[in-house]
This record gives C-alpha cells, sequence and structure tokens, in this order.
C-alpha cells in the first residue's frame, strides 16, 4: 500500500482530497455565495490553463481572449444557429482554440520571437480576432448571442435553474480535468522538456530536444482548456459578445490569478481565484451599499477595480512570486535550513 | 576578411528577403485588383473622398507619433512595456481641462505646466514602483505598470464620472495677415479640410521629434540615456548614475506623452479611457519605427494614420483597426527592428 502511493504523485492526492472537499461546499452556501464559488472556480481553471503554457512554458500570453472568445463563441454559434448542445460546442472550441494558439505559436516561434516582442503577439492576436468578430455578420457582429432558453434543459444542454447547483458541479468537474492534465504534464517526459526548454532553450536544444514541439504543445493544451472554460462562460452568463469574448479586460482577468497566487506552481492560480474573486464581490458590494463612514463610495464605480490595480502593483513589488509561490518558498527555505543544521550536527559529532 | 563579408552580405539582396518582399506585391496588387473598381471610383470622379483620407491620416498619424515617441523612449532605455502610459496621458489631459475650465487659461499655455507635472509623475513612478524591481524579467514589469494603469483610469473614473468633456478653442476659425499674404484657417490643402489644432498637433509632432532627437545625439544627458541603454553596466562604470539615468528618462517619457495630451486636448472628447485608447495603436507604432527609435515612431505613426484612414476608404464596413494590427503582425515577424531598422533574416 505504501509503496502504491509512494509512486503516485502527492499532488493527486492532495487534489483528491480538495475534490472532495468541494463536493460539499454548495450545502453551506446559498444562490448568490454558490455563483461566486462558480467564479472562484471559473477563474481557477482559466488561470491554471493559462499557467500551463506562461508558467511552465514561460511563454507569457497578454491575449488569452483569443482562444477565450473562440470557446464561446463556437458553443454560442452551433447552440443558436444550429441547435447543437453545448458540449459539442465545447469540443469544436478546444479544437479551434488549440489550432489557433498552434498556428500563431509557430509563426512567433518560426520568426523567433521571444520578450515584448512575443508579448505583444498574443495581444494583437486577441484584438485582431475581436475586430474580425464585430464586423461579421455570421456570428450576429456587435450584437453577439444569447443563450435561447430550454424548457426542461437537462445536462445535455448545460443549462440549468438559476441557482442551481448544477453549475458548480460542471466547472468543479472541469477545474478538475485541468488540474489532472497539468500534473499529468508536468511530471510527464514532455513536462520536463518544457521547463528545460523554459529555463534554457539552447541548452535544451544541444542535448536533442526539439524546443518547437514542446512549445507548440504547451500553447496547445493550453489554448484548448482556455476555449472550454470560454463555452463554460457563455453558457453561465448567457450573453456574449466581441469586447467580452475577445477583449483585453478578460485577457487581464484570465492571467491575474496566476499572477497573484503564483506563476509557474500548480496550486497559485487557484489560490489567486479564491483570494481575487470574493475581494471583488466583497468590494463591489461595497460600492453598492456602503457602511455609513464609506458613505461617499455610494455608487462610485471604478473603486473596486481601482483596489484591483493597487493590489497587482504591491503584489509585484513585494511578493513577486505570488502569494502560493511565497508561501512555498519559505518552507523550501525553512526545510532546507533545517537539514543543512543537521548535517553540521551530524559533521561536528 | 570579416570586414569584405560583411560588406558583401550587406550590399548584395538577400534572397529570402527579396521572396518576401514579392510575396508582399502580388498580395498587393491581388488587393488592388480584387478592389479595382473601388479604386477606380476613388481616383476618378471621388479623388476628393481619398484626398480628405491623406489629409486626415496624416493628421492623426501626427496625433500617433506624438504619443508614442515618450513610450518608444520608455522602451528603448528601460526595457519596460509600459501599460500605463494612455493612463498618464489622460492625466495630463484632465489637468489641462481643469486650468483651461478654472483659470481660463489658453489650452495651449497649460502645456508648460502638465509637462512638468508628468515629467515628475512619471520619476516618482520610476523611483517607487519601478526602480525596485529593475531586475525582474520583463512581464513583471509589465504588469506593474498594467495595475498602475487600472488604477489611475478608475482612480480618474470616481474623481471625475465617465461623462465625456470637452474645451473649445476661442480662435478654432480665424486669419492672420502676413503682409505678403493672408493665413486663414480651417486650412485647405488641395481642397481637404484641415482644422488647426490638429494641424498644431501634427507640427508639435514634428517639433518634438526634433527636440528629443537633438536632446539624445547632442547633449551630455542625452548621450548618458545612449550609454544606459546600449549597456546599463559599461555605462556605470564609466561614471553614469544609471538609477538617475532611469528615473530621467521614464520622467523625459511622461513629460512627452504630457505634451501630446495638451496638443489633443482641443479636438478629443475626454473621459477616463481616452488615453487607453491610444496606448494600443502607441505600441504599434513603436514596434513599426523600432523600439527606442524617437525618428522611427514619428514615421511609423504617420504610416499608421495614414493606413487606418486609406484603409477605411478602400475597404468599407471593416474595423479601420483590422489593417493595422495585421501590418504590426507582420511588422513583428518581418522587421522586428523596425521598418528602419535591419530585415530579419
Amino acid at each position: 500500500m505504501t509503496r502504491l502511493l509512494g509512486r503516485v504523485d502527492p499532488n493527486y492526492l492532495v487534489l483528491a482530497a480538495l475534490a472532495v472537499a468541494l463536493l460539499f461546499v454548495p450545502f453551506f452556501l446559498e444562490g448568490a455565495g454558490v455563483e461566486v464559488a462558480v467564479r472562484i472556480l471559473m477563474f481557477g481553471m482559466l488561470a491554471t490553463a493559462w499557467n500551463v503554457m506562461a508558467g511552465y512554458a514561460g511563454l507569457f500570453s497578454f491575449g488569452h481572449a483569443a482562444y477565450f472568445g473562440l470557446g464561446a463563441y463556437s458553443g454560442a454559434y452551433l447552440l443558436v444557429v444550429h441547435g447543437l448542445s453545448p458540449w459539442i460546442g465545447m469540443v469544436v472550441g478546444m479544437v479551434l482554440g488549440a489550432a489557433f494558439a498552434a498556428m500563431t505559436g509557430f509563426l512567433s516561434f518560426r520568426y523567433k520571437l521571444t520578450g515584448a516582442y512575443f508579448v505583444l503577439t498574443t495581444f494583437a492576436f486577441a484584438e485582431m480576432l475581436r475586430l474580425i468578430a464585430l464586423n461579421l455578420d455570421l456570428v450576429n457582429g456587435a450584437v453577439g448571442f444569447r443563450v435561447p432558453i430550454v424548457r426542461d434543459a437537462t445536462i445535455w444542454d448545460l443549462q440549468f435553474a438559476p441557482g442551481s447547483p448544477a453549475y458548480y458541479y460542471v466547472i468543479l468537474g472541469m477545474l478538475i480535468v485541468t488540474l489532472v492534465v497539468t500534473i499529468a504534464l508536468t511530471r510527464s517526459r514532455s513536462g520536463y522538456f518544457i521547463v528545460a526548454i523554459r529555463d534554457n532553450e539552447d541548452a535544451a536544444a544541444s542535448l536533442g530536444v526539439n524546443p518547437l514541439r514542446y512549445k507548440l504543445l504547451a500553447v496547445s493544451v493550453s489554448g484548448a482548456l482556455t476555449a472550454a472554460g470560454g463555452t463554460f462562460y457563455f453558457q453561465f452568463l448567457f450573453f456574449i459578445d466581441p469586447p467580452i469574448a475577445f477583449g483585453a479586460p478578460i485577457s487581464v482577468e484570465i492571467l491575474l490569478p496566476a499572477i497573484i497566487g503564483g506563476m509557474g506552481t500548480l496550486w497559485g492560480p487557484l489560490v489567486g481565484a479564491a483570494l481575487l474573486v470574493p475581494l471583488s464581490e466583497l468590494t463591489s458590494s461595497l460600492v453598492r451599499s456602503p457602511p455609513g463612514f464609506l458613505g461617499f463610495l455610494e455608487g462610485r464605480s471604478g473603486v473596486d477595480l481601482m483596489l484591483f490595480g493597487a493590489l497587482l502593483v504591491a503584489i509585484i513589488i513585494f511578493l513577486p512570486r505570488g502569494v502560493y509561490g511565497t508561501i512555498v518558498d519559505r518552507i523550501g527555505v525553512s526545510k532546507a535550513r533545517k537539514r543543512g543544521r543537521q548535517r553540521q550536527l551530524e559533521g561536528a559529532s | 576578411m570579416t570586414a569584405t563579408t560583411a560588406s558583401v552580405s550587406g550590399s548584395r539582396v538577400d534572397r529570402r528577403t527579396a521572396v518576401r518582399w514579392a510575396t508582399a506585391t502580388i498580395v498587393a496588387l491581388a488587393i488592388l485588383l480584387l478592389n479595382g473598381d473601388r479604386i477606380a471610383l476613388l481616383v476618378g470622379p471621388n479623388r476628393s473622398v481619398l484626398l480628405q483620407a491623406t489629409v486626415t491620416g496624416l493628421l492623426i498619424g501626427g496625433v500617433y507619433s506624438l504619443v508614442s515617441m515618450g513610450l518608444t523612449l520608455i522602451y528603448g532605455v528601460l526595457h519596460i512595456i509600459n501599460f500605463a502610459h494612455g493612463a498618464l496621458m489622460t492625466i495630463g489631459m484632465y489637468t489641462s481641462f481643469l486650468l483651461v475650465a478654472r483659470t481660463g487659461l489658453d489650452p495651449y499655455a497649460s502645456i508648460v505646466v502638465v509637462v512638468a507635472l508628468l515629467f515628475l509623475f512619471g520619476a516618482v513612478i520610476q523611483k517607487f514602483l519601478l526602480n525596485p524591481i529593475m531586475d525582474q524579467s520583463l512581464e513583471k514589469k509589465l504588469l506593474l505598470t498594467l495595475g498602475l494603469s487600472i488604477f489611475i483610469e478608475n482612480l480618474l473614473l470616481v474623481l471625475f464620472t465617465p461623462t465625456p468633456k470637452a474645451i473649445q478653442l476661442p480662435y478654432g476659425q480665424g486669419m492672420l495677415s502676413l503682409g505678403l499674404f493672408d493665413l486663414s484657417w480651417p486650412f485647405r490643402p488641395f481642397g481637404a479640410v484641415a482644422t488647426l489644432s490638429r494641424t498644431l498637433a501634427f507640427v508639435g509632432a514634428l517639433a518634438l521629434a526634433g527636440l528629443l532627437y537633438l536632446l539624445l545625439q547632442r547633449t551630455r544627458f542625452g548621450t548618458a540615456i545612449r550609454a544606459v541603454a546600449d549597456n546599463p553596466r559599461g555605462a556605470a562604470i564609466v561614471g553614469v548614475n544609471v538609477e538617475r539615468t532611469y528615473l530621467l528618462t521614464f520622467g523625459l517619457g511622461t513629460a512627452c506623452v504630457g505634451a501630446a495630451a495638451t496638443l489633443v486636448l482641443p479636438f478629443l472628447s475626454l473621459e477616463p479611457t481616452t488615453g487607453d485608447a491610444f496606448n494600443i495603436i502607441a505600441f504599434v507604432v513603436v514596434v513599426l519605427g523600432g523600439m527606442g527609435n524617437v525618428i522611427g515612431a514619428l514615421l511609423g505613426g504617420i504610416l499608421i494614420g495614414l493606413t487606418q484612414q486609406i484603409g477605411g476608404v478602400v475597404f468599407p464596413g471593416q474595423s479601420n483597426l483590422l489593417g493595422v494590427f495585421i501590418l504590426f503582425v507582420l511588422a513583428l515577424y518581418l522587421r522586428p527592428d523596425g521598418l528602419l531598422g535591419k530585415a530579419k533574416a
């Protein structure tokens, strides 16, 4: 038994325990609370997907809206125009997201764009999709899509009564799949290559690793997972238009939890989402009905986002490795110190 | 030997470059052929439409150049993708607006106050927010400026509400007797219309580019900036105070966008997000002109202005920004050092 457990990545055990605990969350929450929980899991999932590309492969994306929007629009178009299930739309969106990520990634790698140039292309491609969608009658241009209400909807319609915990369980399942994919990828041979290429591409290439292939793998996986999140987003919010799907704000919302939690760590993005989403709910409810001493804030939209901006600046300056990343670092350092001290003692005796 | 090889390869046209240019020409020809009737229409009776688009494109391009100059300086020296540039511009515009609305100051006179204030602002940002993380990765600096821009934009939203504001130039129309001939505005070059404020912004862009170029090339301070941009450690060894140069450069960059802010205020509607819209285009201009190249930014801005306006005439129904982004991505792939830089092999 212990031998069997020894071989399993401990992260899988943490994930299993977490999943079981999360199964019971809806029993303790009311309508609005469930919605906040859904948003935490959704942005946790999206940020985890972003992290595969930016954190592990070191390919910083400022345009994940491209993949997100492709997923959202595939689901919306196939559902509204052709009456197909959102699940089919999700699969189509994942294929499109992966293909678009691979295609744009290939061009950037082929022309050896790094640093600022790579970041700016990811941004530019998302903006191009936004402008195309805005002027494309096929996808209703600036009007966008609304989820048609289905009577007697089933799980196949990915549509539930408002406030139903079913959305929660669907996104929980998607989050678990995303985390399993991330763990499996980082534990695999390909995952080691991806990290090696991030740390030193020339050294990795000189040892026979094909950088292009593994970078493409990372961006495709990230693109596909992000697109799946996009389809869910459309079903959950019932509405999508080009600025929501492909705009810069969604790119920022996707990467922010990963930055706050810790880039390049498995649990960082989820931790970041668990911190950010409730914080944003809290500030926006504060602005809506502030307590007496903060009365001047009433109805002033923008205060919540101001706080976000300040938080981002503070995290970058004081916790550049993110909340979770910093905690892990501290524990790692103290463990290493303890080990060092023990060794010193052994040496002395 | 090496020198000869270099000079030879420099004078001979690279085969791949040739193929690329040929492809670009074919694509351009195809576009021209497919839209031939429309273009024929333009050069025919509708010539004034194209002419107006060209004049407007040039003038708008001047604005883009103006906004991009500080940005290219900041990237070239500090290697910061400054997402707060547009937000800082909005601060400059609100400052100018307040000065004009409250004290009745001439809009163009407020430039002195705005430039000084934004220089100070930039220097403070660099000193307290960016200098501590100068050794961190590019993405961290990008995210910090992004956080800053979100903060500033929403602070302005809280302070000024989203209601658009505008100022009126008291002398938007007029005439000046210059002895030999009379100068009257709005100007009418070749029958197209160019308002005074837009023309002044264009002239301002040329002047600012010239001033920055002289500052960088001819002064001790400019030499220090270029030295730090090239090699911070080497500059430090020969006695340049690198941290101070960073601070002054960021200040100079934001001062430039302050000048831009006052020059565009008379013809733009002012909202908390006004500057942000320019930020994206400014990045395109900076890449086109070559990151850190002031003269390149001037030419890049004008090119983008023309692309946008003429593209809007040739391809009606498409957003006129799409062509700009296509140009942007092509420039990133084919000429990452800018149109004036070396082509990428």
